[in-house]
C-alpha cells in the first residue's frame, strides 16, 4: 500500500503515466487493493473486475508506450452498475436481473474503451437507480466514507463513496432526480448532470426517460471535465442525444469568473434547512463574489412543486419501462404454470419493495379515469417549472443553491417513511424536470466534518459556464478535500 | 374507472390497489396491499398539492430535448448474436426462448 497511486487526480495521474512514472497497471493495482481493503466495510461495489481491469491495465500500458494515448488511457474508473458491459453482469441492484451478462457495451462504455480506461467495477446503486440513500439495493445499502453510519446519498451512492474513498480516480453515476449530485454532496465529491441529451443513454438501463442523464463523479471539477467530454456526444443508436459538437470542457477552466452573473433562488434557502448547509454555501458565493462575480436574488415560484410532478412523472415512465421484465429472455424467472402466473410472480419476486411501490404509483396514474387527473397534471406543471428556469435565466448566467437541505442522514432515519425520503431531493429535482446542466462542487462541511455540496446550475448546454464557476471555486481554495478517515 | 373512496385520507381503496396490481403483473400479499394502499394515500394526498396551480392554459411538457427526430440511413448494424442473446434466457430449448404453455 506505500505508494498509493488511488489517491491521485486524474489530471496528476495522466501527466505521471505520459512521462513513464507510473503504469497503469501499478495505479490500477493500488485501486484494487484499497478495494479489497475497504469493501467489507463500505459496500461501494456490487463486481469488483480484477481480472478484466489489470488486463485493461496492461492494455493501456502498451498504448502508452507509444505516443498520443487519448486523455483517459489507463486511468481506473468505477461504473454504475446500470450500465450495460459486455461480458460483466450487470444488476442494476436488482434481483429481477439475476446474472444477466450483457451481450453488448453501453455506447459510454464504448467510448471510454475506446479511451483506453480501466473499469474496476461495477458500482452498487438503489435498485433501477429509484432512491436517495442507496439503501434500496439487493446487495444491502453503500456506507458514507466519512461516516459509517450514514448513508452515501443515492441513487449513485456506490460511485460516489469509491470516488471519496479512493477506490477508483472517477465514475459514472446517472441522474434522474439528484441521482449524481446528492450523492456526489454527501460524499464531498464533484458530480455533474449535464443537460438532458448531452450524452448517449444506449445501453443504460431506463428509469424515467424523459429525465434520466448520465454524467461524471470525481475528485476534482477538472477530472469531471475531462470524463464528461469524453463521454458526451451524438449517438446515432439514441434518437434523444443531442447533435451538437460537444466543447473541450477543460478548456473553459479559466479561473476567471468576473462579470458572471450568479442567481440565487430566494426559494432554495428555506426553514428547517441545516445551519451549516446555508452558512456554506453563502460562504462559497461570497468568494465568489470577491473575485468578480455579480450575485443576483431570483426566484423560482414553482419550487415547492416539483417533488409532486416529478413522482407522477417518474413513477409513470417507470411503469412503462420496467415492463419489460417478465421472465421470459433473462434474468430471474418464477416458476409458474401458465405465462400470466410467470409475469406476475417473477415481478413479485423480483421487485424490491421501493420498485413496486413507484410501478404501483406510476401505474395507477396511467390508468383509465385518472391519466388526466395526475399525470397530465404534473406535465402541465413541468412546464411551469421549466419556464421558471428560463424567465432567470434572463438576469443570470448561472444559478448557485445548496444541492440538499442537510448532509448525509444516518442509515434507516428515512427508509420507514417514502415521502421523507422522497423530499431529500427537494433542490434537484426541477433541474431534471426542465433539463438543464448542474453540478455539485464540496463547498464545506458541517460540525461532525460531514461534506456539504454547492450546486451550480446552468441553462442548456450551458456546462461551460459551471464548470468554469466550480474549477474557480476550487483554485480560490474552495473547499479542501479531507480524505474520509477508514 | 373505480369510485374512489369518500374518505379524504384514504385515497385509494384495497379494491383499486388490486386493480393497479393487476394491470402492472405484480403479484402481492395481503400485507403488501395493505402497506401500498397506506403509501399510495399519503403519495396521491401529497401530490393534490398541484392543484393549488391552474394548468388550464398551460401546455403540457413531455419531452425537453432538442425538437425533431434525427434520420440516419436505413442500414443493417446489428449482427445475429442469437447465442449469445439466448445465454441469458432462464429457460430455452434449441434457439428458441421456452415459456409455459399458453394456448390449451
Amino acid at each position: 500500500m506505500g505508494s498509493e497511486l488511488n489517491r491521485l487526480t486524474i489530471s496528476e495521474a495522466r501527466e505521471r503515466l505520459r512521462r513513464r512514472e507510473i503504469t497503469s497497471r501499478e495505479l490500477t493495482r493500488d485501486c484494487l487493493e484499497r478495494i479489497a481493503a475497504l469493501e467489507p466495510r463500505l459496500n461501494a461495489f456490487i463486481t469488483v473486475c480484477e481480472t478484466e481491469a489489470m488486463a485493461q491495465a496492461a492494455e493501456a500500458d502498451r498504448r502508452l508506450a507509444q505516443s498520443d494515448a487519448p486523455s483517459l488511457c489507463g486511468i481506473p474508473l468505477g461504473i454504475k452498475d446500470i450500465y450495460c458491459t459486455r461480458g460483466v453482469r450487470t444488476t442494476c441492484a436488482s434481483k429481477i436481473l439475476g446474472n444477466f451478462t450483457p451481450p453488448f457495451d453501453a455506447t459510454v462504455i464504448e467510448k471510454l474503451r475506446a479511451e483506453g480506461a480501466v473499469f474496476v467495477g461495477k458500482a452498487n446503486m438503489d435498485e433501477f437507480a429509484m432512491g436517495s440513500s442507496t439503501e434500496n439495493s439487493a446487495f444491502g445499502p453503500t456506507r458514507n466514507p466519512h461516516d459509517l453510519e450514514r448513508v452515501a446519498g443515492g441513487s449513485s451512492g456506490g460511485s460516489a463513496a469509491a470516488v471519496a474513498a479512493d477506490e477508483c480516480l472517477a465514475s459514472l453515476g446517472t441522474d434522474t432526480g439528484g441521482s449524481i449530485r446528492l450523492p456526489a454532496s454527501f460524499c464531498g465529491v464533484v458530480g455533474i448532470k449535464p443537460t438532458y441529451s448531452r450524452v448517449s443513454r444506449y445501453g443504460v438501463v431506463a428509469y424515467a426517460s424523459s429525465l434520466d442523464q448520465v454524467g461524471p463523479l470525481a475528485r476534482t471539477v477538472r477530472d469531471a471535465a475531462a470524463v464528461l467530454r469524453a463521454v458526451a456526444g451524438a449517438d446515432p443508436r439514441d434518437s434523444t442525444c443531442s447533435a451538437r459538437p460537444v466543447p473541450d470542457y477543460e478548456r473553459a477552466l479559466s479561473g476567471e469568473v468576473r462579470g458572471m452573473r450568479i442567481g440565487v433562488p430566494r426559494e432554495y434557502f428555506v426553514e428547517g434547512m441545516d445551519g451549516a448547509v446555508e452558512g456554506a454555501v453563502r460562504g462559497a458565493l461570497k468568494r465568489l463574489e470577491s473575485m468578480g462575480a455579480r450575485t443576483v436574488e431570483i426566484s423560482l415560484p414553482h419550487t415547492d412543486y416539483a417533488v409532486a410532478a416529478y413522482y407522477l412523472i417518474a413513477t409513470a415512465e417507470a411503469s412503462a419501462n420496467l415492463a419489460r421484465y417478465d421472465g421470459v429472455r433473462y434474468g430471474l424467472r418464477a416458476g409458474a404454470d401458465n405465462n400470466i402466473e410467470l409475469y406476475n410472480r417473477t415481478r413479485a419476486q423480483g421487485f424490491g419493495a421501493e420498485v413496486k411501490r413507484r410501478i404501483m404509483l406510476g401505474t395507477f396514474a396511467l390508468s383509465a379515469g385518472y391519466y388526466d387527473a395526475y399525470y397530465l397534471k404534473a406535465q402541465k406543471v413541468r412546464t411551469l417549472i421549466r419556464r421558471d428556469f428560463e424567465r432567470a435565466f434572463e438576469s443570470c448566467d448561472l444559478v448557485a443553491a445548496p444541492v440538499a437541505p442537510t448532509t448525509a442522514f444516518r442509515l434507516g432515519e428515512k427508509t420507514g417513511d417514502p415521502l421523507k425520503m422522497y423530499l431529500s431531493d427537494i433542490f434537484t429535482i426541477s433541474v431534471n424536470l426542465a433539463g438543464l446542466p448542474a453540478m455539485s462542487v464540496p463547498c464545506g462541511a458541517d460540525e461532525g466534518a460531514l461534506p456539504i455540496g454547492l450546486q451550480l446550475i446552468g441553462p442548456p448546454f450551458g456546462e461551460e459556464a459551471i464548470l468554469r464557476a466550480g474549477d474557480a471555486w476550487e483554485r480560490a481554495g474552495g473547499f479542501a478535500r479531507r480524505a474520509p478517515q477508514l | 374507472m373505480l369510485e374512489l373512496p369518500a374518505m379524504a385520507q384514504e385515497k385509494i381503496s384495497l379494491e383499486q390497489v388490486r386493480h393497479v396490481a393487476r394491470l402492472a403483473r405484480l403479484e402481492l400479499a395481503p400485507a403488501e396491499e395493505e402497506s401500498l394502499r397506506a403509501e399510495m394515500s399519503e403519495m396521491l394526498g401529497y401530490v393534490d398539492k398541484l392543484n393549488e396551480l391552474a394548468t388550464d392554459k398551460v401546455a403540457p411538457t413531455a419531452q425537453v430535448g432538442e425538437s425533431g427526430t434525427p434520420l440516419r440511413e436505413d442500414a443493417v448494424t446489428n449482427h445475429a448474436a442469437a447465442e449469445a442473446m439466448l445465454a441469458n434466457a432462464p429457460a430455452r430449448d434449441g434457439f428458441f426462448f421456452k415459456v409455459p404453455k399458453i394456448i390449451e
